[in-house]
């Protein structure tokens, strides 16, 4: 680790270096392979720093092959080792979805017996940095509901270590998306998020990862918005906005784990509030909202006041000039004034 | 290297008793299936491997029980040849107890110890590169070995793993059944070049064995497989061989010549023309074996499973 970080707080890029580290160096069948990821470069967002200096064997720089080395990945999982593979963007894990989707989720069942599979893919996904139609995309939505295969979403909030030892816990093949535009922000800690809101984790760990729960203190929920890591600021800008402004308490929930669900731990949340919404990046059809908003329905039906409503990009390619982007990418306006007009119907 | 030699036509040697064995159990076993499949009693597809059991039972004694070995979709020889197990594989092809896989995985994805097998081509080239490393770092001299057809060349995820085996030296054998035709297609019509240069461009040895002699082949072969053991770097070992039945069920689209010449090469009528006395009894002893085994699974329950 560089030092110095502490003082000035740390980034979400260096907590989850930290969680890279961890896990290397407890574990000596633990393996991190993907394209340019070895010291000095430390991959194409500097996440993979001081790691092949330190565990030289055990990190790699790959060619440039996402299908080929996930699938190592997957054998040295299958060999009872513990295998990290970084996506140099998150727009390339479609080049190994036969290894991840046909190869190592079914590996744990299809044989009849339990066969625990270690394995992460980390996907550097989502846009408003101006990298253009294939370097902005956010493909969870393409890998929901595949038996025995975990979706995590980085957080601003939840610790990386803990995060990765839960996902190499469970012994299911995992992919880690990780919205680029959090890597250069500070980590945060529950408690105070700014003088109105506050942060607190929720649900027991029997449930999977805690889900974060934000919420302007003292306030019970007008409505509540559920939103993946990746788009907690916006949303965190939108209620503030709408606090302020139109006297409209907003509270969200940021799940670590998008899929399965943690229908159970939001449930309450839910039902307190009765009006819901879901955001996330991803561009419109078939997503991961789409997917919460009918778990919701099933669970709390009688306690919603009106449909779950879907925040989420246009749909259309992302373009890569700014002024573009921002007419296609989910923003906190967007969001602000989908929440007003909810509230004015 | 490259060249297409021709399967050799020379005379059969004599084999070990448990070798006959060993062929006639898989060749009796796929010819069960086959009559299962028409009586209905089996489901789904299967992929026979007649004609071409002597591969993977020349190369048994060459490997180690911690070696890794994937296997295909035409994978029943490569299983009975490393197990002798008919019983587990039927049924798990029929559903039933016993099944090695409970039933889930069927004909395609069998799995035991270091056996896996699975239904999508090419899938297992980067899977046994990661298993070879896993094996280097733990010291062991285990290698991973993969079978796959002329077909799974089309595949970029042979290439990506030929690449990575190349470049951080690890113990991968290919194992190439080369029939000459993939489902419907011959391989002239969907391989341009030869798999020995495509070996060739990663700076992999490959060896060409045309022969069908099980004693010949483990000799043409021991050396290439110590080598990918003991210096840990990869080779290709290419069969020229035939397929003798349909690609699944029913579905041979080759002009009638053509399977005639391909039938009369197989090792199993040449063997029985020059040993007889040593065949006829191993052969009706394997044949019977087998309706014990098929009478004895198809009387089984069903298999359970919970996901
Ligand atoms: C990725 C993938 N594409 C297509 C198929 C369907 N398929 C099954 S076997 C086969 C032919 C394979 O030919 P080859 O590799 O030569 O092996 P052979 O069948 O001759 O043993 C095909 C196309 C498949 N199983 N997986």
């Amino acid at each position: 680790m560089r030092g110095g970080g502490r003082g000035r707080g740390e980034t979400v890029a260096e907590n989850l270096n930290r969680g890279l580290h961890a896990v290397l160096g407890a574990d000596e069948g633990a393996y991190l392979l993907g394209e340019d990821v070895e010291d000095p470069y430390g991959g194409a967002f500097r996440i993979t720093r001081g790691l092949s200096t330190r565990f030289p064997d055990r990190v790699r720089s790959t060619p440039i092959s996402e299908g080929g080395v996930v699938g190592a990945g997957a054998g040295l999982a299958l060999a009872g080792d513990t295998a990290i593979v970084e996506m140099m963007f998150g727009d390339f894990v479609g080049l190994a979805f036969d290894q991840i989707v046909n190869f190592a989720s079914k590996t744990v069942t299809m044989y009849g017996t339990r066969v625990p599979m270690r394995l992460v893919v980390r996907c550097p996904v989502g846009g408003n940095r101006g990298y253009g139609p294939t370097h902005s995309q956010s493909p969870q939505k393409h890998f929901i509901g595949v038996p025995n295969l975990a979706l995590y979403e980085l957080t601003g909030w939840h610790d990386s270590t803990d995060l990765l030892r839960e996902m190499l816990a469970v012994g299911v093949p995992a992919l880690l998306f990780e919205d680029k535009i959090l890597y250069g922000r500070p980590h945060r800690r529950p408690g105070p998020v700014d003088d109105l809101f506050r942060a607190e984790p929720i649900g027991t760990t029997a449930d999977g990862p805690p889900v974060m729960h934000v919420h302007p203190v003292g306030l019970p929920p007008d409505f509540l918005v559920i939103a993946t890591g990746g788009l907690a600021d916006r949303v965190h800008a939108a209620l503030r906005t709408l606090l302020v402004e139109h006297d409209l308490a907003g509270h969200m929930l940021i799940p670590a784990r998008l899929h399965p669900f943690q229908t159970e731990v939001v449930a309450p949340w839910v039902r307190q509030a009765g009006t819901v919404f879901v955001a996330e990046e991803s561009t419109a059809g078939g997503t991961w909202g789409a997917e919460v908003a009918h778990r919701i329905a099933q669970n709390c039906w009688p306690a919603l006041s009106g449909p779950v409503r879907l925040l989420h990009s246009r749909d259309a390619v992302i373009p890569a000039a700014p002024h573009l982007e921002r007419t296609v990418i989910v923003q906190e306006e967007t969001i602000g004034r989908a929440i007003r007009e909810a509230f004015l119907d | 290297m490259g060249t297409r030699r021709l399967p050799d036509t020379a005379p059969l040697s004599r084999l070990r008793d448990e070798d006959l064995s060993r062929l006639l159990l898989i060749r009796h076993f796929e010819l069960t299936v086959q009559n299962l499949f028409a009586g209905g009693h089996l489901s789904g597809t299967t992929h026979t491997c007649l004609g071409q059991e002597y591969v993977p039972v020349a190369l048994e004694p060459l490997l180690k029980d911690d070696d890794y070995v994937f296997s295909n979709h035409r994978g029943h020889g490569h299983y009975l040849a490393r197990f002798d197990d008919p019983e587990g594989l039927l049924a798990e092809m029929t559903g039933r107890h016993g099944a090695l896989c409970a039933g889930v995985g069927g004909s395609q994805h069998v799995r035991r110890a270091r056996f896996h097998s699975t239904g999508v081509q090419g899938q297992s080239l980067p899977v046994a590169a990661g298993t070879a490393l896993h094996l280097r770092r733990t010291g062991s001299d285990g290698l991973a070995c993969v079978y796959i057809g002329d077909g799974t060349w089309g595949e970029g995820a042979v290439y990506e793993a030929l690449n990575l085996a190349a470049l951080w030296r690890l113990p991968v054998l290919v194992v190439v059944e080369n029939n000459g035709i993939a489902q419907s297609t011959p391989t002239s019509r969907q391989m341009a070049g030869t798999i020995g240069g495509r070996a060739a461009a990663f700076g992999i040895p490959h060896l060409c064995v045309g022969s069908r002699d099980v004693n010949v082949i483990r000799e043409q072969t021991a050396a290439a497989v110590a080598t990918v053991r003991d210096a840990g770097t990869p080779a290709v070992l290419e069969f020229r061989t035939d397929r003798l039945g349909p690609h699944s069920k029913g579905d041979d689209t080759r002009p009638a010549p053509e399977r005639a010449a391909a039938a009369a090469r197989d090792w199993y009528l040449r063997y029985r023309d020059r040993y007889p006395e040593q065949f006829a009894p191993a052969d009706e002893a394997q044949r019977h074996r087998m309706s014990v085994v098929a009478a004895d699974v198809l009387a089984r329950p069903l298999s359970r499973w919970e996901p």
